[in-house]
């Protein structure tokens, strides 16, 4: 089972993290993820843009990906949209699995192709000035290390 | 084609899509690129170095030597910031 959701709303971390437990004792391991937007360098706001239709392609190829090399069992995935303030949940990852190591592995694997590859982009406001986020280096390296 | 455009792809050009006819000699990414780029500054600033612009067909990331066709959706925009 894994659900893929793009949205604006906020999600409630806890109420993901339980739909991730299925059959009542079949899993042995959740992992999750959150990312949140900080608030440094006088951020004010950050507005995330996407492309709809290939954000969940390119999700759902990855999570294809994930499944063959790691026995997972559920998977959830939730990515929000729009204008975030700092402190405020931009993306959940979670993974179910019977074991820790497939739980931490997949949900690391997901996040590090979320970032390179699913096409979201972020635009950050500060008082003086708007830019749109620049690609990061370290990114396409931590991707490297599933290849 | 329909053409997309995200980011500041998108902002450069003033558009976030639309449908062109190419001439019949546009048939990979590289040519649609040159004869956007004659269409006016908003496309030859979003253009000036492919280093930053990326390229979807068909919602598949995919290089600027792919083929296109008359039915394709083809997205332009800088590398990837999301999660």
């Amino acid at each position: 089972m894994s659900e893929i959701r793009i949205q604006h709303e906020d999600f409630d971390p806890g109420a993901e993290i339980e739909a991730l437990n299925g059959a009542q004792g079949s899993v042995g391991a959740i992992a999750s993820f959150i990312g949140l937007v900080r608030g440094d360098d006088g951020l004010i706001a950050m507005t995330l843009d996407h492309y709809p239709g290939m954000c969940e392609r390119e999700i759902a190829a990855h999570i294809t990906e994930a499944k063959t090399r790691w026995p997972i069992q559920a998977l959830r995935i939730v990515h929000r949209v729009g204008r975030l303030i700092p402190g405020e949940r931009i993306v959940f990852v979670g993974v179910a699995s019977m074991h820790r190591q497939a739980a931490f592995q997949a949900a690391e694997f997901l996040m590090d192709y979320l970032k390179t590859r699913a096409p979201f982009w972020k635009r950050e406001e500060r008082p003086s000035r708007e830019d749109w986020v620049e690609a990061k280096a370290v990114d396409d390296e931590s991707v490297k290390r599933w290849h | 084609v329909k053409i997309l455009y995200f980011a500041w792809v998108r902002q450069r050009i003033g558009l976030s899509e639309e449908d062109l006819r190419p001439p019949a000699s546009v048939t990979n990414v590289s040519q649609l690129i040159e004869f956007l780029k004659s269409r006016g500054a908003g496309y030859a600033a979003a253009f000036n170095d492919l280093k930053t612009v990326r390229v979807a067909v068909n919602q598949q990331h995919t290089a600027l030597d792919a083929r296109i066709g008359p039915d394709d959706e083809i997205a332009f925009f800088p590398p990837v910031t999301g999660g």
